[in-house]
């Protein structure tokens, strides 16, 4: 470090008051799980998790699109449970473990997956990360699930793939029970 | 060996081998061009030549073929490869597709394309179908040579299937065996003939999207996917009064949040001027990451200049009203015999006004841009589905000369003709340049909704007029609605009703007495020229009308619409088909689409059955729905798609397309809409631009293509024009309740 930099950073360590407690202890980065590997965070706890995964892991299967929560297709599993990564903060994903679609089916191909290849529910691609994540979480939780919690799936899809992701959907269930037995 | 591309220019056929023994062919515009920077390695190899490769084969038999459309979702990505294999002569599992990127090159006689069209708005559907089988024909056609030479057999003796050259004696070749002898050989002189459709292997079958691993790996890359290294991030907050300015705005605490590098100012659009570069005035929020560009966008305070506020939709409803009760005026569309007689001498006059929303495209990646623009190169990596007018758009901002521009085309997350824009191309550039720097432009969710061109506001007037057996005399279609053609480049001099009420749509011409007209109305917000056949706005009110007309004159609503076209009304599909003329191939929809949803089949479940048709850009469609409304829930029991739409490359794609369409346009007439409210858009957020869901599609969807050897349309239309109005005469069957406004969900429970 230069001498021209040190003296940078104590005039601004004068200029902006800290509380002592944060002075005398080192940041503590935010540990999380991702699709099994260890990671740290040091940033702005604040962040959306969606941007860790995006602009710092590139693990882009895990899409931007409505900002809020509503759309779906941003899901991952987050201790299981579908979670939106675009209003989850850093600081409420630490200590958990995080699951993508790049973490789904590591070198097969979950169920799911290979029922979305072969019912061919893909029109633009870009909603399908998300809906197969959140399906993945259905069927976690319901093996043989009912229509209407097909029904109940919050994702969206702008281009209307939603009878090839029902047909998937229920393809992979069966396809899980089958290999369950 | 040369041929005509379609500007007149000579294309030449370049034909080479890669250091590793691979066949490499494809077109090249013109010789000496700089060899293109962004092509795929895989067609590429270790050589850098000139080519724009179409095909590549390898040693050891795999296929490459470049994919030289814009996938959008209309399944271009496999359904182009699909018609280069054909000719080729290769199983569909031994291709392997990649991503050409743009492939415009400035030549000596002007702009030149090495692949074809990409993208765009077709002009010569022919012309694509035609020129990628010629590519792939090719190829087989050196390869065959190759095998006659090495064999020592006349070329007409030898044929291929499966990646093979088979002789008459039964011997046969690989193509990777003949890639080193076919590079070496001067091109053939002609191209060689095209397949009968009989001998079609590949076109016609049901193929799976192929990239679809990618996709549910989550490896595909969409433009938003993008990033190369340097690049910074750009969020701009935009003005959220349409035509207004920027005033004063404080960027000192945005500035403060960690990783925000720059910000500034963007200029609106000029007044009055065709949009041309970004759609609003703005500030942009420049940083080295996206978390920081959106914190530092919150934290940003504007001011925002603007004239009299826009009008809300109430207030444009009523000029339009006011417009259509004036008995005289308007633009004439088209006029034939005497509608005003016609009137006076009716049995009976039936009439009724519909209104539309203005809707947003509302694709599920919003729009953005990745853009280099340093040293007098530019590199364009987005989601668009018009490259050169995106590369247009680059030269006039920088003055980057057309053939230093490379522009990679990623997936993109929807169209739906928003992609058909660049003006967030434009802002990706202006920002690039102020600062020096990679930039990837994102626009959130709010911004995509507040800043589109969107499918335009209107309310039309129509007018039957009915003689003693309920047959219709004269037609009467009065419309007043925001032109499509006001401040859209490249739609000046255009008339202004274009794309909302067409001299020829359905019923002109199949009556006696005529008048359209149109009237023209004011708003500030930026409209979708309509460059993909979008006839959705007119179709639901001249397709809920005619039910209309039929239920007042108790007539049989398709025996109606058959009578109009001109066929008798007991005909089935059996007796009209196989469709010909334009006419037979809709009657031929309409029936079938009829029998399919269950039309004329006496029920006792209070569910309502509906339909409509439409022709547009040789595609012909009917759609059906059979529903049920249950307390304040519409359930829709069964959706019907029947579609002539020319020859099927991939009957898979087509469908999924014809019943992604659906859905879509199902989306838009249930709770499509754009309102203002003090000036603004209301809609910002998904919550208010309510999007159809898994609970609300239809319980079962029927999708059938109707056989044809037309041209095919190569992709299917994304809006399909009957959805509503087939939509809305369900709803009439079920609750005798006329929606006659969209969205059509409020309208309902608001008369219900």
């Amino acid at each position: 470090m230069t001498r021209n930099a040190e003296q940078a950073i104590a005039s601004t360590a004068a200029a902006d008051p800290v509380e002592p407690a944060a002075l005398r202890l080192p940041p503590v980065p935010l540990a999380l799980k991702i699709n099994g590997e260890d990671y740290f965070h040091e940033g702005d706890p604040a962040m959306p998790l969606l941007w860790f995964l995006r602009d710092r892991l590139r693990l882009t299967g895990t899409k931007y699109a409505c900002d809020s929560g509503v759309c779906g297709a941003c899901t991952v599993l987050v201790d299981g449970a579908a979670t939106h990564a675009c209003t989850l903060r850093m600081q409420a994903a630490a200590g958990k473990a995080v699951t993508t679609i790049e973490g789904l089916g590591k070198s097969v191909l979950h169920p799911l997956q290979q029922a979305w290849i072969e019912e061919d529910a893909v029109l633009c691609g870009y909603c399908q990360p998300g809906q197969i994540m959140a399906a993945a979480a259905l069927l976690q939780r319901k093996p043989q699930p009912r229509e209407s919690e097909i029904d109940a799936l919050p994702n969206l899809c702008r281009c209307g793939a939603y009878p090839r992701i029902r047909s998937a959907i229920q393809r992979a269930a069966e396809v899980m029970r089958a290999n369950a037995k | 060996m040369s041929t005509l591309d379609s500007a007149g220019r000579r294309r030449f056929l370049a034909v080479s081998l890669t250091a590793t023994g691979a066949l490499l062919v494809g077109w090249r515009v013109a010789r000496g061009e700089p060899a293109p920077a962004d092509l795929p390695l895989e067609l590429l190899g270790d050589q850098l030549t000139a080519l724009g490769p179409f095909v590549r084969i390898e040693r050891d038999g795999r296929v490459v073929i470049g994919a030289p459309g814009c996938e959008v979702g209309q399944g271009v990505f496999t359904s182009l490869p699909m018609l280069v294999a054909e000719e080729l002569d290769v199983d569909w599992s031994q291709v392997r597709v990649v991503q050409l990127p743009w492939g415009g090159a400035g030549t000596a006689n002007g702009p030149g394309h090495r692949y074809g069209r990409q993208g765009g708005v077709p002009t010569d559907r022919g012309a694509d179908w035609r020129l990628l089988r010629e590519a792939g024909a090719r190829v087989r056609g050196l390869l065959v040579q190759a095998a006659a030479g090495r064999w020592n057999l006349a070329v007409a003796e030898l044929r291929c299937a499966a990646g093979k050259v088979l002789a008459p004696d039964g011997r046969s070749l690989d193509y990777g065996a003949l890639a080193a002898a076919a590079a070496n050989l001067p091109p053939p002189g002609a191209a060689p003939a095209l397949k009968s459709p009989a001998d079609f292997h590949i076109i016609g079958q049901p193929t799976r999207c192929a990239d679809a691993r990618a996709i549910v790996t989550g490896a595909a890359r969409f433009g938003i996917d993008e990033y190369i290294a340097d690049a910074l991030v750009a969020i701009i907050v935009r003005c959220p009064y349409p035509g207004g300015r920027l005033g004063r705005y404080d960027d000192g605490a945005t500035r403060k949040v960690a990783g925000v590098v720059e910000v500034l100012s963007l200029p609106g659009p000029l007044a009055d001027l065709p949009f041309e570069g970004p759609l609003a005035a703005g500030v942009a929020v420049v940083a080295e990451n996206t978390w920081a560009a959106l914190r530092g966008c919150e934290l940003l305070e504007t001011e925002w200049q603007r004239d009299a506020p826009a009008a809300s939709i109430g207030e444009l409803a009523r000029a339009a009203q006011a417009m259509l009760d004036a008995s005289d005026g308007g633009l004439p569309v088209r006029s034939e015999g005497d509608f005003a007689k016609a009137r006076k001498q009716a049995r009976r006059v039936i009439e009724a006004r519909y209104e539309q929303p203005f809707l947003a495209h509302a694709t599920m990646e919003p729009p953005g841009a990745l853009v280099d623009v340093r040293s007098g190169r530019a590199r364009l990596f987005a989601s668009i589905e018009d490259p050169d007018a995106a590369a247009t758009t680059i030269t006039r901002l920088t003055g980057i000369a057309r053939n230093a521009i490379d522009i990679s085309l990623p997936r993109s997350g929807g169209s739906f003709g928003r992609r058909l824009q660049n003006d967030y191309v434009a802002e990706a550039v202006l920002v690039a340049r102020a600062v020096g720097k990679p930039v990837k432009l994102l626009w959130r969710r709010g911004d995509d909704l507040a800043h589109d061109f969107y499918r335009p506001f209107g309310v039309h007037a129509l007018a039957a007029t009915l003689d003693r057996k309920a047959r219709i005399t004269g037609w009467s279609h009065r419309c007043a609605a925001t032109p499509r053609t006001w401040r859209n480049a490249g739609r000046e001099g255009q008339p202004a009703h274009t794309g909302l009420l067409s001299a020829d749509g359905f019923p002109a011409g199949l009556v006696a007495h005529l008048d359209l007209r149109f009237f023209p109305l004011g708003s500030p917000l930026p409209r979708d020229p309509g460059l993909r056949d979008d006839d959705a706005f007119e179709v639901f009110a001249t397709q809920s009308f005619l039910d209309e007309v039929a239920l007042a004159g108790k007539r049989d609503a398709v025996e109606l619409r058959l009578e109009l076209l001109g066929m008798s009304s007991a005909a089935t599909p059996t007796q009209i088909g196989p469709p010909t003329a334009a006419t037979a191939r809709l009657a031929y929809a309409l029936t079938r689409c009829a029998q399919l949803v269950g039309w004329g089949v006496p029920r006792d479940d209070g569910h309502g059955i509906g339909i409509a048709c439409h022709a547009t850009a040789d595609s012909y469609l009917a759609h059906g729905f059979e529903l049920a409304i249950e307390g304040d829930r519409l359930v829709i029991y069964r959706a019907v798609c029947v579609a002539d739409v020319g020859r099927i490359i991939n009957p898979l794609g087509v469908q999924a397309g014809l019943m992604g369409g659906m859905l879509a346009s199902l989306s838009d007439t249930l709770y499509g809409a754009i309102t203002l409210k003090d000036g603004q858009v209301r809609q910002t957020d998904f919550d208010r631009y309510r999007l159809l869901g898994m609970g609300d599609s239809p319980r079962k969807v029927v999708v059938e293509i109707v056989p044809s050897s037309a041209a095919p349309t190569l992709a299917p239309p994304s809006v399909q024009a009957s959805v509503a109005p087939a939509l809305a005469n369900a709803v009439h069957a079920a609750s005798t309740v006329r929606v006659r406004k969209l969205p059509l969900m409020p309208e309902l429970m608001r008369l219900l």
